[in-house]
């Protein structure tokens, strides 16, 4: 029991700080309705680019994540210019922006695949110091801190005049383009904020685990949508910005709950992304399975009686 | 107000499926213009319309408005000109977003969007004000989503929006084409209220013969990309859908096959 209890708490941590890369994943999913698949690099790029700097530059740790967050930032640049002004669809503009990054990871991380943080201080150590919590508590709370700020400021922003832009975009670019909206400055804001987050939650996850890792973001994507549904499923049809927001990161926290069960259950950890996966699309499939049932179900060769 | 000197616009050009859809337009308006278009199917009646607005580049030519030249501009920043409705009561809204979130972004056509609020507190009455014009009862549900709303009721509401903010011109693209003969009506009633009352200058793309000649002071009929017929004032206002028909023939040395048309005599 205790080991469970112990395992859920590394489990709401590691939610927590994956939880701000979810909200990425939810400004170009959901809000713009581009599938973004930066993301796997980007993330990737973040922890990459944290770890070098804190390992390598002696950088403070902090300011170590706003560089990952610029890292990001520049990655979610790249995939909207391809997509904006080169006219490449947006899931191709992705996969290409996320195929390069990998070389560039490696690059920055000076060909190493893997990069320990285990002599250094990161944010997450050096609290652990301060509070004498243990590393789960402290990456919880630190996640926590962060994943509000992170809240606020997406309300906030959102809620402006540019904010209205980018997401009625997403919703229908020939009115917004009507209204004055240049909508490919939307896309690309919407891309470079997007991946800002991710990068600043693989930097997290980064210091939260104490190695920087290549591989890190492989599979980001599907664990954020696959976030994304679990939160919309359990908060329901919520209508307020902040609770649909606020449901992203708890998604993200039950998906690292489910996954702490299932493999205290016995299940292999490779198996986790095919898991995810299946979990994504049977969200994606059961609407579409629903509205033919019902289709099926309402046709009548008689027609309807009247009455 | 609006003069477009000689434009032409080519789909496809040295393909098989090679379009004219513009052969040398030439068009003045003058302010306060309220225009009707007709014309048979693929005459070029709504292609005209998004040269205006800058949806696709021109192939040549040149549009002036109100001394601005704006030929070679991007559809998002001629909004700062034009007004538009379009024939989908679908395009003209953002579904998951308030009708009152709509609005204020209509409010900002044309305008630098920045990081203040994007609706502000002050605007809200006289949002209400302007949606109780509509007679529709909106008025009471600003905060609903317009996904919410019926066909007719958001046709009213992108009619709204295009006009909140006055616009130079306003381009109806068959903009109740796509609404039952009742709330057709409505919505055509409205446009009428609209562009008397904030003296608006109109283009209005329809296929009711009847409307083109009862609506706005000058008429115009289009026929294979170029325009063949252009009258206005008295000798509009007295002419008979036969007229226009037999126009047409002449003018195009067809006879007018088309349905719709036919049947909204």
């Amino acid at each position: 029991m205790e080991g469970l209890l112990a395992s859920l708490q590394g489990a709401i941590g590691q939610g927590v700080l994956w939880g701000i890369m979810v909200l990425g994943v939810y400004i170009t999913f959901r809000l713009m309705d581009i599938a973004d698949m930066t993301v796997d690099g980007s993330f990737a790029l973040g922890a990459c680019v944290c770890a070098v700097l804190i390992v390598h530059k002696q950088v403070n740790p902090v300011l170590a994540l706003f560089a990952a967050a610029l890292a990001g930032m520049m990655a979610g640049a790249v995939t909207g210019i391809l997509h904006t002004v080169f006219e490449i669809p947006a899931i191709l503009a992705g996969i290409l922006t996320q195929i390069s990054l990998w070389s560039i990871n490696l690059r920055i991380m000076g060909g190493k695949s893997n990069l320990p943080l285990l002599k250094v201080e990161t944010l997450i150590s050096s609290f652990v110091k301060k509070t004498g919590l243990t590393q789960a508590q402290a990456s919880m709370i630190i996640g926590i801190v962060i994943a509000v700020i992170v809240i606020v400021f997406l309300y906030w922003f959102f809620g402006t005049e540019i904010g209205s832009a980018m997401r009625a975009t997403g919703n229908n670019e020939d009115m917004v383009r009507a209204l004055g909206v240049n909508t490919k400055m939307t896309k690309l804001l919407a891309l470079m904020l997007s991946n800002s987050l991710v990068g600043l939650s693989g930097a997290l996850v980064c210091q939260s685990q104490k190695y920087g890792d290549v591989g890190s973001g492989t599979g980001a994507i599907v664990i954020g949508l696959a976030a994304i549904v679990i939160g919309e499923v359990l908060m329901g049809r919520i209508a307020s910005f902040y609770w649909k927001l606020a449901s992203v990161v708890i998604g993200a926290v039950i998906y690292f709950a489910i996954r702490a069960f299932v493999l205290r259950l016995g299940m292999n950890a490779n198996d986790m992304k095919l898991l995810s996966a299946i979990i994504v699309a049977l969200a994606l499939c059961i609407p579409v399975v629903l509205s033919k049932y019902r289709l099926e179900k309402e046709y009548s060769e008689g027609g309807e009686e009247e009455c | 107000m609006l003069t477009i000197t000689n434009v032409r616009k080519t789909f496809n050009k040295g393909t098989i499926n090679e379009k004219k859809a513009l052969n040398g337009i030439n068009l003045h308006l003058n302010p306060g213009d309220f225009v009707t278009i007709i014309g048979g199917n693929g005459a070029g009646k709504s292609t005209m319309l998004n040269m205006i607005a800058g949806v696709y580049p021109i192939d040549s030519g040149k549009i002036v408005i109100d001394g601005v030249n704006i030929s070679r501009e991007p559809e998002y920043k001629r909004a700062k000109y034009i007004g538009r409705v379009f024939q989908d009561p679908m395009r003209g809204t953002a579904a998951n977003m308030e009708i009152q979130e709509n609005l204020a972004m209509a409010l900002r056509r044309g305008k630098p969007r920045t990081l203040s609020w994007g609706i502000k507190n002050n605007e809200k009455d006289y949002y209400r004000d302007a949606l109780a014009q509509l007679d529709l009862g909106l008025q009471t549900r600003m905060t609903s989503k317009v996904g919410l709303l019926s066909g007719g009721q958001r046709q009213a509401l992108t009619l709204l929006m295009a006009t909140l903010q006055k616009p130079k011109l306003l381009l109806l693209d068959e903009h109740t084409a796509a609404l039952d003969p009742k709330t057709a009506k409505k919505v055509l009633d409205l446009t009428e209220k609209i562009v008397t009352e904030q003296n608006l200058t109109a283009l209005m793309v329809t296929h009711n013969m009847k409307d083109a000649i009862h609506i706005g002071n000058r008429l115009i009929m289009m026929h294979e990309g170029r325009i063949i017929y252009d009258i206005a004032g008295e000798e509009k206002k007295n002419l008979q859908v036969e007229d226009l028909l037999k126009k047409f023939e002449t003018a195009s040395g067809e006879e007018f096959a088309n349905d719709r048309m036919m049947l909204a005599k």
